[in-house]
């Protein structure tokens, strides 16, 4: 899929809490110690932090760095599978926070761990079809792990923030895009349940990597690219592991990767982590720069990407933090601080 | 529940707004609607004026005995922050603790979570303060 009118990213922001706790530290509650765990470190929301304020901080520094006032977005779209509400939207509150209301379209999205890439390809089409000039796609999350569950030790919390809009404007150009998606019940949380669980033998092969590969392979296809005609890639990062294993098996290397994986330090932040990583490229990144990226939502579905960078990037990349400053601002905290920040104590 | 007292904040919590003077320039904060004995003119004088986030930190405390719905927060700083613009505001601190801190200190405005009023209320979302990003060292 490639837009009629280009379409690029005018500015980006990111978001990771300043807590972490190990995943040694949870191993030590669970498991005596014993045995491997998936990530060194996961990111964990402050006491007074959810989707909606991660996602405010993220879209004022995409909104600094694109040099926009507020009220000229035409949209404010959040994604996430962990909106304090489950009805009254996080848009509207990220709106007003931002100064956009009231001539704005607010809206949430939801995939899983794809609900950021959602809003993205949403705001594209609205940009590329001319409807609106800028918007503005949050991926944001605080994800839920049953306690001493697998998941525990990856699901962590972050926001990112894309400005997209005309790419004659743009720091970075998105050159085309594909969605693939199947009813693939590889994860899933009924309503009124508190975690999520696992689909047994669906995650894995014929999720994640069934998705993420076949969305890759089909955008390389289109554009008529190899791995090695990009200068760096990104895949959805539920661990350590799979990014790296889908990435080998299409043909990419450890180099091209390592600047955008950043789930062994801060976990799977879920909606936010592909932009997560793209946004750690794009504060390193040179004009004329490709790079390739994939999203992976539970479901199940990916949406790939190919972007260029322009000259534009290096006016902007100052105008807000990096996720180097996010990165670097680490706080670890034991599991009884982790226990009770996440109100999982009975107080009476 | 006083969703309308949340709700009529929203500009000021949300984003730090308050007024600038047309003429003088003068910020103030919070906003304030016109007084009795003001006139019109001098009430329109003001225009609403979202502040920059940015000042430092006048002077601080520490609650340790928190008030209903903070208690979970306990022992958590609060400070008077004197902004760029001038005002002076009282809020709390966050992503800090007591030894973190300092008169003087540059610290920046955050739109944080302040309440939850109850499982069937709203949840209070507003501004706090935080020690300058970039100037943060943690644990790690």
């Amino acid at each position: 899929m490639q837009p009629d009118r280009p379409v690029g990213i005018l500015g980006y922001g990111c978001y990771v809490p300043r807590y972490r706790i190990a995943g040694k530290e949870i191993a030590r509650v669970w498991t005596d110690g014993q045995g491997g765990v998936p990530v060194q470190s996961k990111s964990v929301p402050g006491p007074d932090e959810d989707t909606i304020t991660m996602a405010i901080e993220a879209a004022r520094h995409a909104l600094a760095r694109a040099g926009l006032p507020a009220r000229q977005l035409g949209g404010v779209w959040v994604g996430s599978e962990s909106h304090p509400y489950s009805v009254k939207p996080s848009g509207t509150i990220v709106a007003e926070a931002l100064g956009t209301t009231p001539w704005v379209s607010a809206a949430d999205w939801e995939f899983a761990c794809k609900a950021g890439s959602e809003a993205f390809t949403a705001s594209m089409g609205m940009v590329a079809s001319g409807m609106v000039n800028y918007m503005l796609a949050i991926g944001a999350d605080t994800a839920q792990g049953r306690p001493g569950d697998a998941l525990e030790y990856t699901a962590s919390a972050g926001a990112s923030a894309m400005v997209l809009g005309p790419a004659s404007e743009a720091l970075a150009i998105i050159e085309a895009t594909v969605s693939y998606a199947t009813d693939t019940p590889d994860f899933f949380r009924r309503a009124e349940r508190p975690y999520p669980v696992h689909g047994q033998r669906f995650t894995g092969e014929p999720a994640y990597f069934h998705h993420v590969g076949s969305a890759a392979r089909r955008l390389l296809s289109d554009l008529g690219r190899t791995p090695q005609d990009y200068t760096y890639a990104v895949f959805h990062q539920p661990n350590s592991k799979f990014p790296q294993s889908i990435a080998k098996q299409l043909g990419f290397t450890p180099e091209q990767t390592a600047p955008g994986l950043l789930s062994p330090q801060i976990g799977n932040t879920y909606s936010a982590i592909v932009f997560l990583g793209l946004s750690a490229i794009l504060d390193i990144a040179r004009p004329g720069d490709t790079i390739f990226l994939t999203s992976y939502g539970s479901g199940a579905g990916s949406d790939a990407y190919s972007v260029v960078v322009t000259d534009t990037l290096l006016e902007r990349r100052d105008r807000a933090p990096r996720t180097a400053d996010y990165l670097a601002r680490q706080e670890f905290i034991d599991y009884a601080m982790y226990v009770k920040w996440r109100n999982e104590l009975v107080v009476g | 529940m006083h969703l309308a007292k949340h709700w009529r904040q929203k500009a000021a919590y949300y984003r730090l707004e308050g007024q600038r003077h047309r003429v003088t320039g003068e910020v103030r904060f919070p906003a304030r609607q016109a007084t009795v004995g003001e006139s019109d003119e001098a009430a329109e004088a003001w225009e609403p004026f979202v502040l920059s986030g940015k000042g430092e930190i006048y002077s601080f405390s520490v609650v340790r005995q928190a008030p209903a719905g903070f208690e979970y927060l306990a022992p958590y700083p609060v400070a008077l922050v004197r902004l760029a613009e001038g005002p002076l505001v009282t809020a709390q601190l966050t992503d800090c603790c007591e030894d973190d801190l300092f008169i003087g200190q540059p610290v920046e405005m955050v739109t944080r979570r302040l309440k939850d009023t109850g499982k069937d209320g709203v949840l209070v979302y507003g501004y706090k303060f935080r020690p300058v990003l970039t100037q943060v060292k943690g644990n790690g």
